[in-house]
């Protein structure tokens, strides 16, 4: 589908992380699903691989 | 693994969620708390030796032992602290919890709070007010004089009143306050007007004075903050059976003795992971700075372990007055711990937020994951002892007590 026909139709968004947007778009009455999520830190990679220690077994 | 977890934090957060914390009276330090003496007094925190004591609990040590008649004044009480003639141990081993400094001596009248659900008592003593007081350290003549006041006159018509009164459901009164601009930390003005509401109509009717009714309902009034000393407890007696549920990776204390920070985990029983408590940003009283300061102390950040004080700080806006910032960094504080908590409270529902459930069950795993700390809004004690308190403001644990979780929780569940 060419760009312009995309805008043309009934829009129905995912947004993915921020959920400021996700709020937008719902005061704006488009039909938007919220998906909660957002990148790892890697701040802390002692941590963290302690942690996939517990999702892993 | 993480199947055994999910349902070890599902099993937490039901224990959590269905509490049932209940003033059921009020008794003496020495008569009612486990393994509790004369010659034991108990601090907020973790446990904590004499000589590391930070200013004011080693003042609040000093005055306790004023109290207690164990020593004539601040001289011989170092001498005594220091001798090993005084056993030193955490409120918390103690079923108890204590504001600020937390010290408790056994003299002292204590509220007694039972969770109907499972049974367990929790302990706390009655708030002194403000001014110069034995919870910043204070220990001069007219704070014990004040103490002595709160053992043989205040504590009596408040014991009786409670003997005409009944029972009193603190979980509801809770689910009320957080409506009411209220978070159950620094601010219980809510809390302390229905208190009020619930004892006055028994307590005129107590057989003593009316002079000293009238003494007791005006400092009751005059203290914005006595409510403090009833929701610390009741969320103690909320968090304690989470203790020991094994393969949870939630909260279940988090206390600070003014020289560390101090958490306890649910699947790793009663062991304390500790760091240097931290320095709070916040609103300093005038002539105040951040070097005055003492570091964080206090057992009042259960409120915050069972899901209100500073994680319900949207539906107290007024509160950043005291603690700095403005209502729209009180709703972001909120929000954001949504992101360490495993639930939405079932009944602490707070309006500004649509009447969401306050965030509940802070899972160590998701904090490490984000990387976000929880936020408690705090008093600030002064780290000279007697000085009192000089500012309020908001602090975090250490992440480092987290890590520290953790690695054991690995140690004793992955790698046993």
């Amino acid at each position: 589908m060419k760009l312009n026909n995309l805008f043309k139709s009934e829009l129905k968004v995912l947004n993915i992380g921020l959920e400021g947007f996700y709020n937008d778009l719902k005061q704006q009455k488009t039909d938007t699903v919220w998906l909660n999520w957002k990148p790892r830190s890697s701040s802390n990679k002692k941590s963290m691989s302690l942690l996939d220690k517990l999702r892993k077994k | 693994m993480e199947d055994k977890i999910l349902q070890a934090n599902q099993e937490a957060l039901q224990r959590l969620q269905s509490a049932q914390p209940v003033l059921i009276g009020l008794g003496v330090a020495g008569e009612d708390l486990p393994d509790m003496d004369k010659h034991t007094i108990l601090h907020a925190g973790p446990p904590v030796s004499w000589e590391n004591m930070s200013g004011p609990l080693q003042g609040a040590v000093i005055g306790g032992l004023i109290y207690e008649k164990l020593a004539e004044d601040e001289e011989s009480a170092r001498e005594l602290a220091a001798s090993g003639k005084i056993r030193f141990d955490s409120c918390h081993h103690h079923q108890t919890v204590g504001p600020m400094a937390g010290v408790v001596t056994a003299s002292m009248p204590v509220w007694i709070i039972e969770n109907k659900t499972f049974g367990n008592k929790a302990y706390c003593t009655l708030n002194e007010g403000l001014g110069k007081v034995l919870r910043f350290g204070a220990f001069q003549p007219e704070v014990i004089e004040h103490l002595n006041w709160m053992e043989e006159k205040l504590a009596p018509v408040l014991k009786q009143t409670l003997e005409l009164s009944g029972e009193i459901d603190l979980k509801s009164m809770t689910a009320q306050i957080v409506q009411m601009g209220d978070e159950g930390h620094n601010r219980n003005k809510a809390g302390t007007s229905l208190t009020i509401r619930e004892l006055a109509p028994h307590l005129v009717k107590t057989d003593f004075s009316d002079e000293q009714k009238s003494e007791v309902l005006k400092f009751m009034n005059s203290n914005d903050h006595f409510f403090l000393n009833l929701s610390m407890p009741a969320m103690k007696a909320t968090m304690d059976p989470l203790e020991g549920i094994e393969y949870s990776t939630i909260v279940y204390t988090m206390a600070r003795n003014g020289t560390e920070f101090g958490i306890r985990v649910s699947g790793l029983g009663n062991q304390w992971f500790t760091a240097p408590a931290e320095i709070i940003d916040g609103l300093y009283f005038p002539g105040y700075t951040m070097e005055d300061a003492n570091p964080d102390i206090g057992d009042s950040c259960i409120t915050e372990t069972a899901g209100i004080g500073g994680f319900a700080m949207a539906t107290a806006p007024a509160i950043v007055q005291f603690v700095g910032g403005t209502p729209q960094d009180a709703i972001n504080y909120t929000t954001s711990m949504y992101e360490i908590t495993t639930e939405e409270s079932n009944s602490y529902k707070l309006p500004p937020m649509n009447f969401r459930g306050s965030p509940t069950g802070i899972d160590i795993m998701k904090v490490i994951e984000s990387q976000i700390l929880p936020v408690i809004n705090t008093g600030i004690a002064a780290k000279l002892p007697g000085v009192g308190q000089v500012g309020a403001g908001i602090v975090h644990p250490p992440m480092k007590c987290f890590e520290d979780a953790i690695e054991a929780f690995v140690e004793k569940y992955v790698e046993e």
